[in-house]
């Protein structure tokens, strides 16, 4: 194949578009989603600060993020991304519907964490006199760190996915690639190297992921 | 130290079941320094009961007042800096996983702005109080249900506490453990001056350790007091789940009367022989009972089949109640004529 050599450097382009995408998006997503996901725990019926209408609320509006197919979702949050960015087109651009439609994914994620530490821990730092925000800090987020871990590497996973999609909005990076040098120039062995080098990445990262999570897991 | 007056909780209707009265109108005194125990069967409001006095749970009415201070009338913030003068130990333990046993004693010491040093030095001298000192590197899945326990009470202990409640604290333990465990109980509340009120629906666990216990059933305070006066008292129900009385059958069908008597230090069951026996000539055989150590002291309940001049009987019952010896007549038998 005497194209190799042009492909490559457009290869390592798009690699390192995809990973300043999913690298930031990831950042700003747990920055955003774990207070999220805290929010959704405590206020929630029974929780430690019961507000039912705002857990409805925000409940509501992290099942429309969730419920959005990602494509359409790109489209609807054009005119945020140029309120941040100031343009909707290329990587940077493409973070802002990546972090939006990861947040509400991550937070549920991280919902579902918190609700499994027992409640007697819980109750045991009440006794000790700990405010609500101890509770979050020295106890929630402590004991759940195994499984907020493995949802952290799960989403990271998802923002990939999502990021393949990215090219629809000029944000480059291997999906948009993998589309333009295989799909269109019918170079199916391009494809399956850029579905290989995603394969890679990504088992990487469940790896890393899983390490850490046992690492911390005393159980 | 920690007085009910005629407290109440309610918990609200929810979904398809109704309102649940889960305390109901419960007055309750413990002195500061007793070991006093709650006992009732489950669903008898114990656990919410011991959730009243540090408040974890509010009640709807009555007042807790625990070191001279009404907790129920206080705002939430004062209730949390009361509760630091509480230790309490749950039946699960509740450490927490991702903490080794230090962090685990640590815990409170850190709610309560205690500086790094003085967090580990404490910790160090709590863990040695519970035999654990070597141990303090462990995460609870390293060690045993006894030694989790014991974790537990050091961490409860760690804010100097002049109250440690305990909800069922051997509850989840085998045999060995719980010897343990109580053992430890009585030696912190001696060495500390605590005052301990512990919650269980183990008989042995009161017998073992407690001064005093109050009876709960559906709600209600239904009997209580000191165990060496509950013991004594007739028709107590603490008593008979205390020291289950034998049943009447068990010596039934073999003639002669049937008598059962309460023994106690100071009038044990020589006494009980002595009277019957010697000076009245009576043959006596033990039909069942038991006789055990309770609050430090000798208790127990025998079931007594006698036979011979049973007309000797009824003044012989009459001789050892003067004598301070709890009997109850069960069975007349076939000469005992006037039968009480």
């Amino acid at each position: 194949m005497s194209d190799w050599s042009r492909v490559y450097p457009q290869l390592l382009e798009a690699a390192g578009a995809t990973l300043y995408m999913v690298g930031v998006a990831a950042l700003v997503t747990v920055l955003l989603g774990v207070p999220l996901g805290v929010l959704l725990t405590v206020t929630a019926p029974g929780g430690l600060a019961p507000r039912p209408l705002l857990n409805r609320v925000l409940g509501l509006l992290v099942n429309l993020g969730r419920a959005l197919p990602f494509i359409i979702l790109l489209v609807l949050v054009a005119p945020v991304t140029r309120g941040i960015v100031g343009t909707t087109i290329g990587s940077t651009a493409a973070i802002v519907p990546l972090t939006i439609g990861a947040v509400p994914f991550l937070a549920r994620l991280v919902e579902t964490s918190l609700r499994e530490v027992a409640p007697g821990k819980v109750e045991a730092a009440l006794s000790m006199g700990a405010r609500r925000r101890d509770v979050v800090r020295t106890v929630l987020l402590p004991e759940a760190r195994p499984s907020l871990i493995a949802g952290v590497t799960v989403t990271v996973v998802a923002l990939i996915s999502y990021s393949a999609m990215a090219g629809a909005v000029g944000g480059g990076g291997l999906g948009d690639f993998a589309i333009r040098f295989g799909y269109q120039q019918f170079r199916t062995d391009i494809t399956l190297l850029t579905v290989v080098l995603l394969l890679v990445i990504v088992q990487a990262l469940q790896w890393a992921g899983d390490r850490w999570a046992r690492r911390l897991a005393h159980v | 130290m920690i007085e009910l007056h005629d407290v109440r909780k309610v918990f609200p209707a929810r979904g398809r079941s109704g309102e649940v009265v889960a305390v109901d109108g419960v007055s309750l005194r413990v002195e500061a320094g007793e070991f006093a125990g709650v006992v009732g069967p489950s669903g008898s409001g114990k656990s919410t009961l011991v959730r009243l006095v540090n408040l974890l749970e509010r009640p709807t009415s009555g007042s807790v007042t625990v070191d001279g201070q009404v907790l129920s009338d206080l705002p939430d913030d004062r209730v949390r800096e009361a509760r630091r003068s509480m230790g309490m130990v749950f039946q699960h333990f509740e450490l927490l996983d991702s903490r080794t046993a230090a962090g685990n004693v640590e815990h409170p010491l850190e709610l309560a702005g205690v500086g790094r040093a003085e967090r580990r030095r404490r910790a160090a001298e709590l863990l040695d109080l519970v035999d654990l000192g070597e141990r303090a590197g462990a995460h609870p899945a390293q060690l045993s249900g006894g030694q989790k326990q014991r974790v537990a009470i050091a961490r409860a202990l760690a804010g100097r506490p002049k109250v440690l409640l305990c909800d069922e604290a051997t509850s989840a333990l085998d045999q060995a453990s719980t010897t343990g465990v109580l053992d430890l109980l009585r030696r912190v509340r001696a060495e500390l001056g605590l005052t301990v009120l512990l919650i269980t629906h183990e008989m042995a666990v009161v017998k073992a350790v407690c001064d005093s216990a109050v009876l709960l059933d559906r709600g209600r305070v239904v009997d209580g007091g000191r165990l060496a006066e509950v013991l004594t008292r007739e028709h107590s129900p603490l008593a008979d789940a205390l020291l289950p009385a034998p049943a009447a059958d068990a010596g039934a069908g073999h003639g002669g009367a049937l008598v059962r008597v309460t023994v106690t230090d100071r009038a044990p069951e020589t006494v009980v022989l002595q009277t019957l026996v010697g000076e009245l000539g009576l043959a006596v055989e033990v039909a069942g009972g038991s006789v055990e150590t309770v609050a430090g002291g000798r208790y127990g309940r025998l079931l007594l089949r006698v036979t011979g001049d049973l007309g000797r009987l009824d003044g012989a019952v009459h001789r050892l109640r003067d004598d301070g010896v709890l009997v109850e007549q069960v069975h007349a038998g076939v000469a005992a004529g006037a039968g009480r």
